[in-house]
C-alpha cells in the first residue's frame, strides 16, 4: 500500500516548472504526461475519456519510469475508443526513435476512426484495427506484445447488452461486468512476451480478488497500481505480470492472493456504478 | 496500415484453417519516412513472415526486397533499409485484404483493416 500511495502522489502532482526553462523543454515535459484532452477526437458513438480513462492513464504515468526500462517492442491496446489511452502511452514513453510500435483494436468503427484522429493529432502513430478483442491478429502475434492496456466495458448490465453496436458496447459488461473480461483475459495471456504487462480497469463489482485469482492460476503476480474511490465508484487499475521463476510461483502466488484480497476488502460495500450515469 | 500490421493479421473466419497470409489489394497508399531503427528492426526480424512481407510490397510496386532472407542481411544497411521502408514506411490507406481460403474481402478505409466478422462467419 505504501508504494501505491507514493505512485499516486506522482500521478496527481503537477510537474515542476521553473523559470527560465525554455518553452520547448516545458511542452515537453507536459506531453510526456499523455494525451491532451482537447486534442481527443469526439463522436458521439465513442466513450469519452471519463475517470476510469484517467485512472488508467494515470497508473501508466506511475509506472512510466519501470514501462521506460522495460524497453518494450509491441504494445497493444484493446478496445481503445476515443484513443485516449493508448495515444498517452504512446505519448509518454515516445516513439520518436521507432523502437515501440503500438497497436489499438475495437469493434466499434467510430472509436477506431476516433483513435486515428487522435493519435495523428498527438503526432504519434497507432495501427488500429477494427477485430473483436484482438481475434485477428492473436495467431501472429502471439506472445508477442510486451504491453497490453485494457478499459474494458465492465458495468454489470444484462447479457444481451453485451457487444451491441456503438457506444454500448464500450461500458456493457454483462453478469458482474465479467463477460468481456473473461473472454479478454485469455487472449491477453496468449498475447504477451514472456516479460509483459497487462494493465486493466475494473470496479469492485468486477470482484477484482477473484480476477487476480484466476490471473494467479495463469501463473501471474499482480498489484493495484491507481485505486479511485468515491461514494459512486470504486475503481482499481490493476497490473498483472507473469511470474518467471517456477520456484517462485507457488509461494508468490499465495503472497498475490492474500495481499489482493485485503486490498479490495475495503471496497466490497461500495455500490454498483454505470458508466454512462 | 502498414504492412507490418498486414504481416501480423489472419482471416479468423469460423471453420477456416489457412487464413494466412491475407491477399493484399491496395488502390491508395502512402509513404511516410520515419526513423530507422537498427535494433527494433533485428528484434522484430525473426517474427516476420518473410514471403507475405515481399508478396504485399511488390504488390506496391517495391522490388527491393530479397525473395528470401536470414538474419545474416541485418549487417547489410542496404537490406535494413529496404525492410525498414517496407515494413513501416509504406501506408495502405484504401483497399482490402483477402482471405486465401474463402476470397473473403475485408476492407481498409482510412488506414484501417475492418476484420469485423459477420454472424455467420463467426
Amino acid at each position: 500500500m505504501e508504494h501505491n500511495i507514493e505512485l499516486e502522489s506522482v500521478s496527481i502532482s503537477m510537474p515542476s516548472i521553473r523559470a527560465g526553462e525554455s518553452k520547448k523543454r516545458i511542452m515537453s515535459k507536459i506531453t510526456s504526461r499523455g494525451a491532451q484532452i482537447h486534442l481527443v477526437s469526439r463522436h458521439p458513438e465513442v466513450y469519452e475519456p471519463c475517470d476510469d480513462s484517467f485512472a488508467l492513464a494515470d497508473a501508466l504515468l506511475a509506472d512510466r519510469t519501470n514501462l521506460l526500462e522495460h524497453k518494450p517492442m509491441l504494445c497493444l491496446e484493446i478496445g481503445c475508443g476515443s484513443g485516449y489511452i493508448i495515444t498517452s502511452l504512446a505519448t509518454m514513453l515516445g516513439d520518436e526513435t521507432n523502437t515501440i510500435q503500438y497497436f489499438a483494436t475495437d469493434i466499434n468503427p467510430h472509436a477506431a476512426d476516433a483513435t486515428r484522429k487522435t493519435s495523428e493529432a498527438h503526432g504519434v502513430h497507432v495501427e488500429v484495427v477494427l477485430t473483436d478483442i484482438a481475434s485477428s491478429l492473436g495467431k501472429r502475434l502471439s506472445r508477442m506484445v510486451d504491453v497490453v492496456v485494457v478499459n474494458p466495458p465492465y458495468v454489470p448490465t444484462p447479457e444481451e447488452e453485451v457487444g451491441c453496436e456503438g457506444i454500448t458496447a464500450s461500458w456493457a459488461g454483462g453478469e458482474n461486468g465479467r463477460s468481456v473480461i473473461d473472454r479478454i483475459l485469455p487472449v491477453v495471456d496468449e498475447l504477451l512476451s514472456e516479460k509483459g504487462w497487462l494493465y486493466m480497469v475494473s470496479l469492485t463489482a468486477n470482484k477484482p480478488s477473484q480476477i487476480c485469482r484466476l490471473m494467479g492460476e495463469r501463473g501471474y503476480a499482480s498489484r493495484i497500481v491507481v485505486q479511485r474511490s468515491t461514494e459512486e465508484e470504486s475503481l482499481h487499475v490493476i497490473k498483472f505480470w507473469r511470474e518467471v521463476d517456477e520456484a517462485m510461483k507457488g509461494h508468490s502466488r499465495t503472497a498475490t492472493q492474500t495481499a489482493s484480497d485485503s486490498w479490495f476488502s475495503q471496497f466490497s460495500r461500495s455500490t454498483f456504478w454505470r458508466k454512462n450515469n | 496500415m502498414r504492412l507490418l500490421t498486414h504481416n501480423m493479421l489472419s482471416s479468423n473466419i469460423k471453420g477456416v484453417t489457412n487464413g494466412y497470409p491475407l491477399r493484399l489489394e491496395a488502390e491508395k497508399w502512402s509513404v511516410k519516412e520515419v526513423d530507422l531503427n537498427r535494433d527494433f528492426l533485428t528484434n522484430i526480424f525473426p517474427r516476420i513472415e518473410w514471403k507475405p512481407l515481399v508478396e504485399s510490397a511488390r504488390s506496391l510496386g517495391l522490388s527491393s526486397l530479397p525473395d528470401d532472407a536470414d538474419p545474416s542481411m541485418l549487417n547489410s544497411d542496404d537490406f535494413l533499409k529496404g525492410f525498414h521502408h517496407a515494413l513501416l514506411e509504406i501506408h495502405v490507406e484504401e483497399g482490402a485484404l483477402i482471405c486465401p481460403e474463402t476470397g473473403r474481402r475485408f476492407p481498409i478505409n482510412k488506414g484501417i483493416p475492418n476484420m469485423l466478422l459477420h454472424e455467420d462467419e463467426v
